[in-house]
């Protein structure tokens, strides 16, 4: 099952691959770095949707206090944040050659890097605490903030630069996207959404094993006491 | 006795007047165990103090007396089991936490504040009646009446834990719990805090208190030995200077 | 006992204690005091075109000794486990975390009062005409910084490297309030001084969406 998941989310991507070079357009100003817009913004899609499944993750947590759903935040937390990661370089690379500077403080990027910082945050958060459900308790309350926050920070800052506008830049990505170009998107963006849910799922299986192992060895635990116990019983 | 030192004039001591109406609570332990990462403080926890009763925890280190205490506090809750309150009439978290009164390893108390304003503070969480005169009278019946401005900090650890009775005791709780309340106490101190359980218990309140000490608290009606996180001995005889074999 | 009273006990509990030292409160106005002064090095604070970073400047400032200052609120209990006597007493998790919340908004708001005054001096901006539309924004912001940042004073006190964790959950959660807070102070400290609603509508917003989750949340919060 997992085999066949994995070679269907591959020859997804190479799917993907194929119909990016091959069967898109290429764009009029931008030429062929504008190929890059796919894996761009389709990685920044993908990291919202994982980061919203760590939003409902976390209050489920809160309402449940079923661990699976801890497994389940950080699972998606640690791919959204990969995804984010992505965004955040292929924004640059493709911005120089086609805006002339690396990066622009606008609304989209600079949200997208407080998001980066919030989730690695919600990451360092989780490594400092030690015992499992504090663990859970604390980035999940944590994890609730960090979302509630993110149409803030995007609003303050496209209010901001309307008041500051920094200067034109031709062409913005989502402006009147070529039919072509849309469905190769979408259909790219599935496959980036495939990979997202296996890399998940793996991420999840090992959460559950390390969960597992833990179970365990408190059975062990419990089991060594009782059995101590019945020693001392019989010696009485 | 004219050979004899005159002993320096004992603090007074006397039974808060709050406590003669308070109404005692009982508790429940239903199969109650309690872990910590993968170490089991308590194991399959069973008893039944009902209301009115005073009871001994007595055990090695360890053995999970302080972690018993606390989930009958309300401020750990069980891993495994559940704790029920047979005294209460709805089982409602804010009722119960109430009438409870807890004494700690911690003092539980503000160094930064003091004698009084502790007392007023925690009087006033508690939503208490008439609270300038319960803190005074809280106050006299511990001796720290002449320290009542003083700062926490400035206490010595005598004085921190009688203090912290006072606070445990003023709100007029119906089950006391307390965890090894006589150390750091002397002589003089331990022998009011026997004869303050005691009255405690004549007014009727639950107490239920771990202690280390071979010396008896003399209003004891049970015993419970705890070890290794569980109860291997369980009995309504006052305890006496018999350990327990190893 | 009702949430709203027990959070006014605990409020005069924070207030006494913190009274009783002053150690935060001192800490905090010479910190932001000490990063104007040193700031100012860095550039001519009179001149005309540096006016449009002093107020970016006072925020910043503010936001971090704020950080500092609001990581104690929640350690402080673990001294003699007092937050365990809190936790007792028969009053709803929300009421411990918005008595401090605030006792922190009442500290912050004394130390940049206390600042403001040297602030203007320093950097030659007039405060006067523009008082209560700046004592307001003042509030607005410091109050979104008070709730998270006591919020997240105790999701941190069981974590380890806390002093430093507590400000970088913070301050990019922050990013509204400081935004916002810049521009209306710019705007009000302008030749013509504007008094920018937008502004002080998304502070607004901000505070009520985070006292609304800290309120959801308090449970997890206060818990062992």
């Amino acid at each position: 099952m997992r085999l066949t998941a994995a070679l269907l989310v591959a020859l997804l991507v190479a799917a993907g691959a194929y119909v990016i070079f091959f069967v898109a357009p290429t764009e009029l100003r931008q030429r062929e770095i504008q190929r890059i817009f796919y894996f761009h913004v389709g990685s920044a899609w993908t990291a919202g949707v994982a980061f919203f499944i760590v939003f409902i993750a976390n209050i489920a947590f809160l309402f449940r206090r079923a661990m699976k759903w801890d497994r389940l935040a950080v699972s998606a937390a640690e791919v959204g944040l990969a995804f984010c990661t992505v965004v955040l370089i292929t924004g640059p690379i493709w911005a120089k050659p086609v805006w002339g500077v690396a990066w622009v403080w606008d609304a989209r990027l600079t949200t997208t890097a407080v998001l980066w910082l919030l989730y690695v945050s919600y990451l360092l958060l989780r490594s400092f605490i030690a015992d499992a459900e504090r663990r859970a308790v604390a980035s999940a309350a944590f994890g609730v903030f960090a979302f509630l926050d993110v149409p803030l920070v995007y609003f303050s800052i496209r209010i901001w630069r309307t008041q500051h506008p920094s200067p034109v830049i031709a062409g913005g990505e989502g402006s009147g996207l070529d039919p072509v170009m849309w469905n190769v998107f979408l259909f790219n963006w599935v496959a980036l959404l495939g990979v997202m849910a296996l890399l998940m799922w793996k991420r999840y299986r090992v959460e559950t094993l390390r969960h597992e192992i833990e179970e365990l060895e408190v059975e062990l635990e419990w089991r060594a006491g009782e059995a101590q116990n019945q020693a001392v019983a019989v010696e009485r | 006795m004219s050979a004899t030192p005159v002993p320096p004039a004992a603090p007074s001591f006397s039974t808060p007047a709050v406590l003669r109406d308070a109404r005692p609570l009982g508790i429940e332990f239903r199969e109650v165990g309690k872990r910590f990462g993968a170490f089991w403080a308590l194991r399959r926890v069973s008893l039944r103090i009902a209301a009115g009763e005073f009871v001994l925890l007595r055990g090695p280190n360890g053995s999970g007396k302080s972690t018993l205490l606390k989930i009958a506090a309300t401020l750990a809750r069980p891993s495994t089991g559940s704790v029920v309150y047979p005294g209460a009439e709805d089982q409602d978290a804010a009722i119960i936490k109430a009438r409870i009164g807890l004494v700690a390893h911690g003092t539980l108390l503000y160094d930064d504040l003091s004698a009084a304003e502790n007392l007023r503070f925690f009087g006033g969480l508690y939503g208490l009646a008439d609270l300038a005169s319960r803190v005074e009278a809280a106050l006299v019946s511990v001796a720290l009446s002449d320290r009542r401005d003083s700062l926490v900090r400035t206490f010595s650890r005598g004085m921190r834990q009688r203090l912290s009775l006072a606070r445990a005791m003023l709100h007029g709780p119906g089950l006391l719990l307390l965890d090894e309340p006589a150390t750091g106490l002397d002589q003089q101190a331990r022998e009011w805090l026997d004869r303050t359980l005691e009255s405690l218990h004549d007014a009727g309140c639950t107490v239920v208190m771990s202690t280390h000490a071979s010396e008896a608290a003399s209003a004891a009606t049970r015993t419970l030995w705890l070890s290794s996180g569980r109860i291997v001995r369980d009995t309504a005889a006052p305890a006496s200077a018999e350990g327990v074999a190893q | 006992m009702s949430a709203l009273r027990a959070a006014v006990v605990i409020f005069g509990k924070e207030l006494r204690t913190e009274f009783r030292t002053r150690e935060l409160l001192n800490t905090t106005v010479v910190f932001v005091l000490m990063i104007l002064i040193l700031f100012s090095f860095t550039m001519d604070p009179t001149a005309e075109e540096s006016r449009r970073f002093t107020s970016g400047l006072l925020w910043l400032a503010i936001l971090f000794a704020g950080a500092l200052m609001l990581f104690p609120s929640f350690t402080r209990e673990q001294a003699n486990d007092t937050l365990d006597a809190l936790r007792m007493a028969p009053v709803p998790a929300f009421a411990i975390v918005l008595g401090k919340v605030l006792a922190n908004f009442a500290f912050l708001t004394l130390a940049e009062w206390l600042m403001l005054p040297v602030f203007s001096v320093l950097y030659d901006v007039s405060l006067v005409r523009v008082l209560w539309q700046m004592l307001l924004v003042f509030a607005l912001g410091t109050l979104g910084l008070a709730v998270t940042g006591t919020a997240f004073s105790a999701v941190a006190a069981h974590a380890r490297m806390r002093e430093m964790l507590l400000p970088l959950m913070l301050l990019p959660l922050l990013t509204p309030v400081l935004i916002a807070s810049v521009e209306a102070t710019a705007a009000l400290l302008a030749r013509e001084p504007q008094f920018d609603l937008t502004w002080v509508k998304i502070l607004l917003g901000f505070d009520v969406v985070f006292l609304a989750a800290t309120y959801l949340v308090a449970d997890a919060l206060v818990e062992e």
